[in-house]
């Protein structure tokens, strides 16, 4: 008989304990976030597909076409080409594509370059219906960028 | 004006009419605003948003659901019983619009004073669970006509401490008339204070027989799909989730007559009071008893059916009846 009355006693604490649990949710602010219209910080980790620094004190990419991240590509997946022109010193860029498709996202290309002009973008909203969509031409890319 | 107020006096089928097709809209209105509460406040106390696309913070979305319940096909199950599997929702829908005929918001706004009110009103409740039987069986659905069978046993089970409890209530005012029992309430005094054993029960049996969460047996959704209603779609689905929140608003709308004063105001303040005002308090402690409902909904896990039924048979029946016996007892001696 004790027992009985002991159990209506803890459990009803206990249940109010539940209500004041799902209280303080209630009134605590909410954590999910409207994707689309709302987006957070992507952390400085993250691994996008490779991108073309651009140099800030020239406003120009870093790339002096050793071709290192193309031999070190596992997947085959970057092709680098340059020529000589006139005046210039070294090798001039002419084209750098990065299949996406193909890129396993090792970073090898990140660690191989000697210069520092690859690196990993934050891009992740890279859903496409081809192929195609996800042959990057980097050098349009950092040609194009105003940004940074 | 004095023209309409004289023909609605004069006619007694204009007032049924009219207060038939607000009968309606109540009902519906009540199942969207709840819709559409439910959704918001589970998706805060799981620190969500709950609808947000649909207009501003979401408060079209139920409308919209119901226009696509609306377009859908009424698919018959091909070995289901089709004349009783289309009657269920309607069986389920009817009773609950006849119980809201009852229900006085406040002194002169009801559709019909009956002397029995309270009687009329826990019968047209209890019919809710036929319905629920008619859809399991006619369905031809292992998981509905499970549900049903649960249906069964927990109404049964937790009809009795309703009727105890109100009971309790009963004896005091001695009228089955909502009217007469508000009137006893309109001083200081409510019975939620001088009958809190009563209320509680009645709570926790009114959350039992309008099928909410704690006690969601019949549509236990991990374990029997939806239940009762597995095989409906379209509008005949939504009937059934209507006559829900129809069944939650008539629970919480006895619960507040018979405990917390009805269209009284708060401590017998008399003056906020009246014919107009009274259907704000009404509607006010309707909802706050709604919204408590919800609240627990999201905050408990499903009991399992052992659990259940010792609930009521252990507990909840037994309380009530000491309750219903102390009060007896002082009513006699008083």
């Amino acid at each position: 008989m004790n027992h009985y009355f002991s159990e209506i006693f803890t459990g009803g604490k206990s249940l109010l304990d539940g209500l004041v649990v799902t209280f303080k949710a209630l009134i605590s602010p909410v954590v999910t976030v409207q994707y689309p219209r709302e987006k957070i910080d992507i952390s400085p980790n993250m691994r996008g597909h490779i991108d073309l620094v651009k140099d800030l004190e020239t406003g120009q990419h870093r790339c002096i076409v050793c071709g290192l991240c193309m031999k070190n590509c596992p997947c085959g997946a970057i092709v680098v080409k340059g020529e000589k022109q006139e005046g210039v010193k070294g090798k001039v860029l002419t084209i750098f594509n990065l299949d996406f498709s193909k890129c396993s996202l090792c970073g090898l290309c990140v660690e191989s370059c000697k210069k520092s002009a690859i690196d990993f973008s934050d891009e992740y909203e890279l859903a496409a219906f081809s192929r195609e969509a996800f042959h990057f031409d980097l050098l349009k890319r950092v040609q194009q960028d105003d940004t940074k | 004006m004095d023209f309409i107020v004289d023909i609605i006096a004069k006619y007694s089928l204009v007032r049924m009419l009219i207060s038939f097709l607000l009968i309606i809209a109540i009902v519906m209105l009540n199942a969207i605003v709840m819709g559409y509460l439910e959704r918001k406040i589970c998706g805060r106390i799981q620190r969500r948003w709950g609808p947000m696309e649909v207009g501003f913070h979401g408060w079209m979305q139920m409308f919209l659901d119901g226009v696509k319940l609306l377009a859908k096909q009424l698919i018959v199950p091909r070995e289901a019983n089709p004349f009783l599997f289309r009657m269920a929702p309607l069986l389920c829908f009817t009773p609950v619009a006849m119980a809201f005929a009852v229900i006085p918001f406040s002194e002169s706004f009801y559709a019909m004073d009956l002397n029995i009110g309270l009687i009329y009103l826990l019968a047209m409740g209890s019919l809710n669970v036929f319905s629920i039987l008619i859809a399991g069986w006619s369905s031809n659905n292992k998981y509905s006509l499970f549900g049903a069978l649960r249906s069964v046993a927990q109404n049964v089970a937790y009809e009795i401490p309703i009727l105890l409890s109100l009971l309790a209530v009963v004896l005091v005012t001695t009228s089955f008339n909502f009217k007469e029992i508000v009137d006893y309430q309109s001083g200081l005094l409510s019975f939620w204070m001088c009958q809190p054993v009563a209320f509680i029960i009645f709570l926790i049996a009114g959350c039992a027989e309008t099928n909410r969460l704690p006690f969601d047996l019949p549509e236990a959704e991990s374990e029997l799909t939806a239940g009762y209603f597995t095989e409906y779609g379209g509008f005949s689905f939504g009937l059934f989730a209507i006559a829900e929140y129809g069944n939650l608003f008539i629970m919480s709308s006895v619960a507040t007559i018979m405990f917390l004063g009805g269209w009284n105001g708060p401590f017998g303040l008399d003056f906020y009071s009246g014919p107009i005002l009274g259907v704000f308090w009404f509607l006010l402690k309707v909802f706050i008893l709604m919204l408590i409902m919800i609240w627990v909904r999201w905050t408990y896990p499903r009991v399992r059916f052992d659990q259940l039924m010792n609930l009521s048979w252990k507990y909840l029946i037994p309380f009530s009846l000491i309750n219903l016996l102390i009060t007896a007892f002082i009513v006699k001696i008083i």
